[in-house]
């Protein structure tokens, strides 16, 4: 081993693969054309000093809404390689992909859409529309948010680089050891699972913690905890679940990488070592996790229903507490993810029990978006489209989910494909539908104009049965006893259903297509677009009553909130915008100190993953220093002067006039 | 308050200041740290009697040793404590004198723990002889790397305050470091209870 690149060489190149060098070398071409652009354009200045540097919460949010969607596109191209595996992988064809390819296709797949795309998305919208909901100027830690999106950007780009120095785990998305301990998984690998998430989840726990303290601390006067909007409700209760789960991930990752780099004995099959307990530890986080995922979207369900029924949402506080119901039970259900580990009848049944009991506070607030529709004026715009197909494909998926508490039934959908077809049903139905109705609902508060609404219901229509298409056939399967994560099989009578699934993934292919076309189309399209109100829906809370895109103070004056949907409130009783006295504003300072931070640390975690002692020591050496050196920055914050409040504020004046 | 009147005043005239999150948001932060060390306590307490055929708590705990050690964190959290009341009475140099006698008994502390560990691994009881042993050096090595921090967070903030005195915002941030160190303290206590005394335990 070389004393300075440790395991690293030439070998781990993997120039003997064509599709990755294919993809190699598109990147390089892709990337570098990005960069021709850029620098065409002449834009490197304005991305360092209003993207990169930018301690502006609803920048921030819009770069991680970027991450999310870029690296959706590369989750989903696993995605269809593995549909096109297991399609034409059957007898004598052994398909495209050899078997470690394909494990570390379907790993890489888990682990981006879950850490890479969901993640991000969430956090961004979070970051986004929760300090304009409740009437703040910016996060609580503004230079940690900043911080936290590039740690989150660094672990993806080190599960990117992945692709082409050295490989990807090979171990399924929750890496379980034995199999990820050293013995079974020597190479790479399972390193560059470890690094990157412990980055990234360095990141997802720091804005858990600046979220938590901008909700509680940072609301505006009169908006006490009942009448704050119900997406900034779900928001506090995902990032408690993240700052009481994501530290069980950052230890049990730990603890295997201890096994994996000093040689201790946690999870190995000797000298005492019990690899259950990794699974218990990694599904108490896991479960938790996917309540992060799902809560968040069911504010954004709440906050469109309410705002295209033209309604106050029904059961506002039955609403409230399933979500609060729903975090607690979150902690309370997570050996069902292994009721085959033996645990006894009484263990499984509480665990069974208490698995159930979560479709009750979920089944409510089904009930209430059903009843806020009830009698209301409805307008079926895209990101109601949205709704309504995530509430009939979520419902079935939540009674699959009831179907698999069941233990007895579990031991023999365990594993299967069944089980695949039931999360992704809630994780695509629920999650990402939250997440494109988000960003079809907030998109003209971020930019100033909507979607072009043709290409997205294209997109909604693809998705959708795209998504029936798909895992349909899973279920079918999944009830014959098909296990998941298999490369190849022998039965030709299995392979119809593999076909239709692969056909299904190509309608979402083209559902994909349809929304980066609506993208391109909009932005083209802009000036017919375009909403000068800043209200186009006829919201009802708080984002809505400033400019589109919002100016970086968002509100010249904090707003006093006197009701539940603060803005529907003023809209009712004919309030008067402000166009006068206005006072300086005290903003935190743009820094580049997070930015470097995190590239430090993707160098450190590269190191550690290939053994490189020296260069990674120097790179913590360097990681400790610049922390240092920033706290030693005293200056952080200044005041935006009273007249350019004003000249901002008169030109919105202006626009609005000119409007109406 | 009622919905027929519509007077109601909607914005707020005044700069409107929220109150600071530092606190609460630091009091997450170490909460999210004590979950870490409740994983890892946990792993200790369903691996902790697995020996593989290696030395037991009892065979290798040296208690005296580990009983001054915990002395020494127990005094340090007090003369924080003390470095705290000067801060409160705007004494500068009896600050930094406390913060430095802590400084001093946190690396007290910690060269103890690193002694013991040395001593262990040359005994042939290293972290990798067992599951016990893999999850006493764990848990307690992570304990003694916080300590570690500390110390070097300490000395970065006598820095600081030599050089901006006591103002706002290095008042706050000795109050993050006390809450730190206290915090590594209580943790302390139930590594001394949950690995130490009861490992001697038959």
């Amino acid at each position: 081993m070389d004393s300075v690149l440790g395991r690293l060489s030439w070998d781990a190149i993997p120039l003997h693969e064509p599709i990755l060098m294919g993809t190699f070398v598109g990147v390089v071409l892709g990337g570098l054309g990005v960069l021709a652009l850029i620098t065409y354009f002449r834009f490197w200045g304005a991305l360092w000093r209003d993207w990169i540097t930018s301690i502006d919460h609803k920048k921030i949010g819009i770069m991680y809404v970027i991450l999310g969607l870029v690296m959706l596109l590369r989750g989903f191209s696993d995605a269809i390689m593995m549909r096109a595996q297991q399609a034409i992988s059957f007898g004598s064809s052994a398909g495209f992909l050899p078997p470690h390819h394909y494990d570390q296709v379907f790993t890489a797949h888990g682990v981006i859409m879950i850490f890479f795309v969901a993640m991000p998305l969430v956090t961004g919208l979070m970051n986004f529309v929760v300090p304009l909901q409740i009437g703040a100027r910016d996060v609580a830690f503004p230079f940690l948010n900043n911080f936290s999106f590039w740690m989150t950007a660094s672990g993806a780009a080190l599960v990117m680089m992945s692709l082409f120095v050295g490989e990807f785990a090979r171990t399924g998305w929750l890496a379980y050891p034995p199999l990820s301990g050293i013995a079974y998984s020597p190479d790479v690998g399972v390193d560059y699972y470890i690094w990157s998430l412990q980055i990234a989840g360095v990141g997802t726990l720091l804005s858990g913690i600046n979220l938590i303290a901008t909700i509680v601390k940072m609301r505006a006067p009169g908006m006490s905890l009942m009448k704050m909007p119900i997406f900034t409700w779900t928001a506090l209760c995902t990032n408690v679940l993240i700052v009481a789960a994501f530290p069980v991930l950052t230890a049990v990752l730990a603890l295997l990488s201890l096994d994996r780099m000093v040689g201790t004995h946690f999870f190995t099959n000797e000298l005492g070592g019990n690899a259950m307990m990794y699974v218990n530890l990694i599904w108490i986080w896991g479960h938790p996790e996917v309540y992060i995922l799902i809560l968040p979207a069911f504010g954004v369900f709440s906050e469109i229903v309410s705002t295209f029924s033209g309604k106050r949402l029904f059961g506002y506080a039955s609403m409230v507490y399933a979500t609060v119901v729903i975090t607690i039970l979150s902690y309370l259900v997570w050996l069902h993810h292994f009721f085959t580990m033996g645990s006894g009848a009484s263990v499984n049944s509480f665990f069974g029990i208490t698995t159930m009991i979560i479709s009750i506070p979920t089944g409510a607030k089904i009930f209430n978006w059903l009843f806020t529709m009830y009698h209301g004026r409805i307008r079926f715009e895209l990101p109601m489209l949205w709704t309504v197909g995530f509430m009939f494909t979520f419902t079935i998926g939540g009674m699959t989910g009831v179907l698999l508490a069941v233990p007895p039934a579990d031991f023999s959908l365990h594993n299967s494909l069944f089980l695949v077809a039931h999360f992704h049903n809630v994780i695509i139905g629920g999650v990402l539908f939250g997440m494109l109705a988000g960003i079809t609902y907030w998109f003209p508060k971020a930019f100033g104009f909507k979607l072009d609404p043709f290409w997205g219901k294209c997109s909604f229509w693809f998705w959708l049965t795209g998504f029936w298409l798909a895992f349909t056939p899973l279920y079918v399967l999944g009830l014959m006893g098909v296990t998941r994560r298999l490369s190849h099989f022998d039965d030709p009578d299995l392979r119809i259903w593999f076909e239709i699934a692969a056909c299904g993934a190509a309608l979402i292919f083209i559902g994909i297509a349809c929304f980066i076309v609506q993208l391109v189309v909009s932005i083209r399209h802009r000036s017919r677009l375009r909403d000068l109100t800043g209200d186009p829906w006829n919201g009802r809370t708080l984002e809505w009553s400033t400019a589109s895109p919002p100016p970086a103070y968002n509100f010249a004056f904090t707003p006093i909130v006197h009701d539940n949907d603060a803005w529907a409130h003023m809209k009712q009783h004919q309030h008067a915008r402000p166009q006068q006295g206005f006072i300086p504003i005290h903003m935190p300072r743009n820094t580049g100190a997070g930015f470097a931070l995190a590239t430090l640390s993707a160098l450190f975690g590269f190191s550690m993953i290939w053994h490189m002692w020296a260069i990674g020591g120097a790179c913590f050496a360097l990681l400790l220093g610049t922390v240092i050196v920033h706290t030693f920055n005293y200056d952080r914050d200044y005041y935006v002067p009273a007249d350019a409040v004003n000249r901002i504020e008169l030109a919105r004046t202006r626009q609005l006039t000119g409007h109406v | 308050m009622s919905d027929t009147g519509t007077s109601f005043s909607f914005y707020s005239a005044q700069e409107h200041h929220p109150e600071n999150g530092t606190m609460l948001g630091f009091w997450l932060y170490l909460m999210s740290d004590c979950l870490i060390f409740a994983c890892l306590f946990a792993v200790y307490a369903v691996l902790g009697r697995n020996y593989a055929g290696g030395p037991t708590g009892a065979e290798i705990f040296d208690l005296p040793a580990v009983a001054l050690n915990t002395s020494l964190l127990l005094v340090s959290s007090i003369t924080y404590g003390f470095a705290m009341l000067s801060m409160n009475r705007n004494a500068l140099r009896t600050t930094l004198f406390w913060l430095a006698i802590t400084g001093l008994l946190g690396a007290g502390f910690v060269t103890l723990e690193l002694r013991e560990f040395l001593h262990l691994i040359e005994e042939g009881a290293g972290p990798q002889r067992s599951a016990f042993l893999s999850s006493f050096f764990t848990l307690v090595g992570t304990h003694g790397l916080h300590v570690a921090f500390g110390i070097v967070w300490l000395l970065t903030l006598m820095v600081q305050i030599g050089r901006h005195k006591l103002i706002p915002s290095n008042r706050r941030r000795l109050m993050c470091l006390s809450m730190f160190w206290h915090f590594l303290d209580v943790v302390w206590i139930g590594v001394f209870t949950v690995v130490y005394l009861m490992g001697v335990l038959p």
